[in-house]
């Protein structure tokens, strides 16, 4: 089935743009720019994972199985949550490494998916896949930018003012004062992106989502009203997903007797 | 008991069995670089894990949170910190006469860090300690960039310090001459283990 004014991509279409990438990555390797390879990695990466999740959605419409819708999910936050640690120059060692990100993108993205299919969009059955996926796909990439920038700067400030934070805790502060610039800063980083696309949204940027709605045929004044849905997701599952893991990490860089555990930040 | 007691305090790369320094008086603790000095003041200070208990008069460590603990028994290090724009910023108590006794006139609390010299840096670190009213400090070579003037008045302060409020110091030196002006007794480290002095 497809809708009325829809114009549909040829092979032919898609090769044409990738051949555009192809040209960047050779311009960049005549200019030694050392980004080729990896935009080259990145542009397969994108092409498999994306016609994949095509086959996987097509597979899942027709079904609305909560189990895999849930499997689905599950299978996304764990790959965004090896996103979050990889992005670390500095990671939290043993297991919170891959958890308080993991954690603080569960307890963001799904828990905001899930108010925004229950109340907002309410869809039938309420994860309905086709709605379900797109939405939490949305809110997790975002999130994911939010949640890594702000742990990446908290520990790599941290590891930076490691002698200032011992030098306030010397005179008898509590860790949270201690730390407390750099707990505000982290977070600030990670809601920055959002903050500025939020501000620019409609004037210097057409959103992705909004975009594609109108490509696909969408009326404009329809495809505006999700996109500001979309942002207002994003701006909530970012701030709440940077929060947390800020929180996580930086009571982990300090025990109960509010040491700084500078063994509890890797290399 | 008055003062501050070090009983069994192992961990951290240090050792420390006994230690007590009697409220009012001043200690010396002297040792190549490297043996352990610094880490034996952050061990007292609770800001590395160690075992063994330390009192400060009948109060024991462990019956104490970690920022209470800090707030009686003060650590400064040899390279003074700072975090704030502005020197006053860094307490919210100073205290005039200290600064006065350090060379210093009370508009210094709105002079800004980063055009301060190292020497006053470190003086101010020590207004900056005395500001939060502990009971004990353990200094880590306090006077290291200072010249002679400035150094007495450091001396000076920590003596009448300890006279007034009846403080305890534990001074890492390496000045011979320094340690006898200002200690009663004298320790050292050697490979991370504190001992007794006999031959000062």
């Amino acid at each position: 089935m497809t809708p009325e004014g829809l114009i549909l991509l040829s092979p032919y279409d898609l090769a044409l743009s990738a051949g555009l990438v192809l040209m960047l990555a050779g311009l960049s390797w005549q200019l030694s720019l050392e980004i080729g390879g990896r935009m080259l990695i990145a542009s397969a990466r994108a092409t498999v994972q994306l016609l994949l999740l095509g086959l996987v959605l097509k597979a899942l419409f027709s079904t609305t199985n909560p189990w895999l819708v849930a499997g689905l999910a599950t299978l996304m936050l764990a790959v965004a949550g090896y996103e979050v640690m990889a992005r670390q120059r500095h990671r939290l060692s043993g297991p919170w490494g891959y958890g308080a990100g993991t954690l603080s993108m569960f307890l963001s993205s799904f828990s905001i998916s899930v108010l925004a299919l229950l109340v907002v969009v309410q869809p039938t059955p309420w994860y309905a896949p086709q709605y379900a996926i797109p939405l939490l796909g949305m809110l997790l990439g975002n999130t994911m930018t939010g949640v890594a920038v702000s742990l990446d700067h908290l520990t790599r400030q941290t590891l930076d003012k490691r002698l200032q934070i011992e030098a306030r805790l010397a005179i008898g502060q509590p860790a949270i004062e201690a730390i407390g610039d750099i707990r505000r800063d982290a977070l600030r980083a990670g809601l920055i992106p959002i903050v500025n696309s939020m501000t620019t949204a409609g004037i210097v940027s057409l959103p992705g989502m909004m975009t594609g709605q109108i490509l696909a045929g969408s009326p404009p004044m329809e495809a505006a009203k999700y996109q500001l849905m979309i942002l207002f997701l994003i701006a909530a599952g970012t701030g709440l997903g940077s929060m947390t893991a800020v929180l996580l990490g930086s009571n982990r860089l300090f025990d109960r007797r509010s040491r700084l555990r500078r063994d509890r930040l890797g290399e | 008991m008055s003062g501050l007691r070090i009983e069994g305090l192992t961990g951290a790369g240090v050792r420390a069995d006994h230690l007590h320094i009697v409220a009012g008086s001043c200690y010396s603790l002297s040792g190549p670089s490297g043996s352990g000095k610094t880490l034996l003041l952050r061990a007292i200070a609770d800001l590395d894990q160690t075992d063994g208990e330390v009192w400060l008069d009948d109060q024991a460590r462990s019956r104490l949170s970690g920022p209470e603990w800090r707030r009686r028994v003060n650590y400064l290090a040899a390279d003074s910190q700072w975090w704030a724009r502005c020197v006053g910023e860094h307490a919210a108590d100073w205290h005039a006469p200290d600064l006065v006794a350090l060379g210093f006139e009370s508009e210094v609390l709105d002079w800004e860090v980063q055009r301060l010299s190292s020497g006053e840096r470190q003086r101010l670190a020590l207004a900056r300690a005395l500001a939060h009213a502990p009971q004990a400090l353990l200094l880590d070579e306090p006077t290291a960039n200072l010249d002679q003037h400035n150094t007495e008045r450091v001396e000076q302060l920590l003596a009448d310090w300890r006279r007034d409020k009846h403080g305890c110091v534990l001074w890492v030196s390496h000045d011979p001459a320094q340690q006898s002006r200002v200690a009663n007794q004298h320790y050292r480290i050697r490979d991370g283990v504190l001992e007794h002095r006999d031959d000062a």
